[in-house]
């Protein structure tokens, strides 16, 4: 057997004959399908990897998606966004998050528009430059405003212990960890109220591999058991993607139900124990947290627990930070995208009141979001 | 923004919380706080996101899913090749 290279990790999972001949083989087992099925990719880099590889127009009639929640970005309600902008506008604070945070609307303006107006707003491409940051500015406050689904809770739990353990004075945290398995069962759960008037179903989940890379494929173990709906954790390049919906076809061709790994080369049922741990340690479960264009989900947020309460600027600016929960744009459909009821083609405002640039709705926020991917790559279908 | 790039671990720092990763030919540091103390060796593949490196590449099962791709690849081949004849054995303008 040949040795791994990166090559190999970037061209044979990106090859053309490779997503052809696995387009050939779902084609050909599609037909043995006695309905049709819609699989729900959850997280947006499936999106973005199926619309950017023209993944959509090799699928056969009966094989739909659904756009699931997508990013971590593009699911933060505006109120969380006014935190932030209130945050950054406070004179010892410098807010500090990650890049894809900078455009996100909220009602008073986005980051970027907080920083034009002079307040300090950082991006930083790590948590740990947080650090630096800290250390160079001891007469101001930090506050890292984490984001991220389960991929990124623990390298904010790695920041929390840095804290705590070198005593760090002066470094806030704005948590808005959220969780995916939570929102997949709203999201089945608010489907099946509805089973006779919509169109579209969840019949089964492209599982994020990332998500899974922490969490193991462990937290989909529900699913076909409880739920009737089959998970198959993929990667995200085209050629783990098309793989990963071969495997579900084959599940439901061969009346299967069950949760499968694609990915693999780095996912297993436990995930990585130590990330598990550092979250566990450091952060609990809220009662609710509100997705944008989903409303409140039960227990699919996380906060810093109660003995780290210093640590919260939640709880340290608590009389600043506006409390009321504002409503996305009339328009917008983006509950029904994510729910499987719409596509974004569907939006009367798509692409002409809202597009990348001046985006009304968390799916055009981030280029990850199902209304910015059909913008982008120009697929109206 | 979870997307994250395959790279190759080329340096560990003696207390082992950072390492060295060529990705593509760039080289950068990656936190190791989330690994185990003898997770990583140098030389293993790694996933990174945001500075921290998530978990290691399992290089069997990268190998597996490569050559069970060119496996399908033969045999759609072999498919196509059987196709061909087949389409041509039912040609209708076939002279006899
Ligand atoms: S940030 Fe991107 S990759 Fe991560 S969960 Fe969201 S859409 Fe998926
Ligand atoms: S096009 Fe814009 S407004 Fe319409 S659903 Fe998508 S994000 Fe919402």
């Amino acid at each position: 057997m040949m040795a791994l290279e990166l090559k190999n990790l970037y061209d044979d999972f990106r090859d053309g004959e490779t997503i052809k001949a696995y387009a050939q083989i779902i084609a050909e087992d599609a037909k043995k399908l006695k309905n049709p099925i819609n699989i729900m990719e959850v997280c947006g880099g499936h999106t973005h990897t199926i619309m950017k590889f023209g993944l959509l127009q090799l699928m056969p009639d009966n094989v739909n998606f659904i756009h699931g929640p997508g990013c971590p970005v593009c699911i933060m309600p505006k109120e969380r966004i006014d935190h932030a902008y209130v945050l950054a506008m406070q004179e010892d604070v410098i807010l500090v998050t990650l890049g894809d945070m900078i455009k996100v609307p909220g009602s008073n303006g986005s980051l970027q528009d907080a920083r034009a107006k002079g307040a300090d707003v950082r991006f930083v491409y790590s948590p740990m430059e947080c650090i630096k940051i800290a250390q160079e500015n001891p007469d101001k406050t930090v506050v890292f405003f984490a984001i991220g689904f389960e991929t990124t809770t623990p390298m904010t739990a790695v920041l929390v212990e840095h804290v705590i353990k070198q005593k760090i004075p002066n470094i806030l945290f704005h948590i808005n960890h959220v969780t995916v398995p939570e929102v997949m069962v709203e999201l089945i759960d608010s489907r099946d109220v509805h089973v006779d008037s919509y169109n579209n179903r969840i019949d089964a989940f492209l599982g994020p591999s990332h998500v899974s890379v922490i969490s193991g494929s462990k937290i989909y173990d529900k699913f076909p058991k409880d739920y009737g709906r089959p998970v198959v954790v993929s990667g995200f390049e085209p050629v783990d993607v098309m793989q990963g919906i071969s495997m579900l076809v084959k599940q439901f061709i061969e009346e299967r139900c069950e949760l499968e790994i694609q990915y693999k080369r780095v996912v297993n049922h436990e995930g990585n124990l130590n990330a598990q741990k550092l979250i566990n340690t450091y952060f609990e479960k809220m009662d609710l947290f509100r997705w944008r264009g989903l409303g409140n989900v039960p227990e699919s947020g996380l906060k810093l627990k109660d003995e780290f309460a210093s640590l919260d600027a939640e709880v340290v600016y608590k009389d600043v930070l506006p409390i009321a929960e504002i409503e996305d744009h009339k328009l917008c459909i983006c509950g029904d995208i994510l729910r499987g009821m719409a596509k974004p083609t569907e939006c009367t405002i798509f692409g002409t009141a809202c597009k990348p640039t001046t985006p009304i709705g968390s799916c055009m926020v981030s280029s990850e979001g199902a209304c910015a991917a059909y913008y982008k790559y120009g697929n109206l279908i | 923004m979870c997307l994250s790039i395959p790279s190759k671990v080329v340096k560990i720092s003696d207390d082992k919380t950072m390492c060295t990763v060529d990705t593509m030919g760039v080289e950068r540091d990656a936190n190791l706080m989330m690994m185990g103390d003898d997770d990583i060796q140098v030389g293993d593949y790694v996933l990174l996101h945001i500075g921290f490196v998530m978990n290691k590449i399992d290089e069997k099962e990268a190998m597996v899913s490569i050559e069970t791709y060119k496996e399908i690849l033969e045999i759609m081949d072999e498919d196509e090749r059987r196709k061909t004849i087949l389409d041509d054995d039912e040609c209708p303008n076939r002279s006899e």
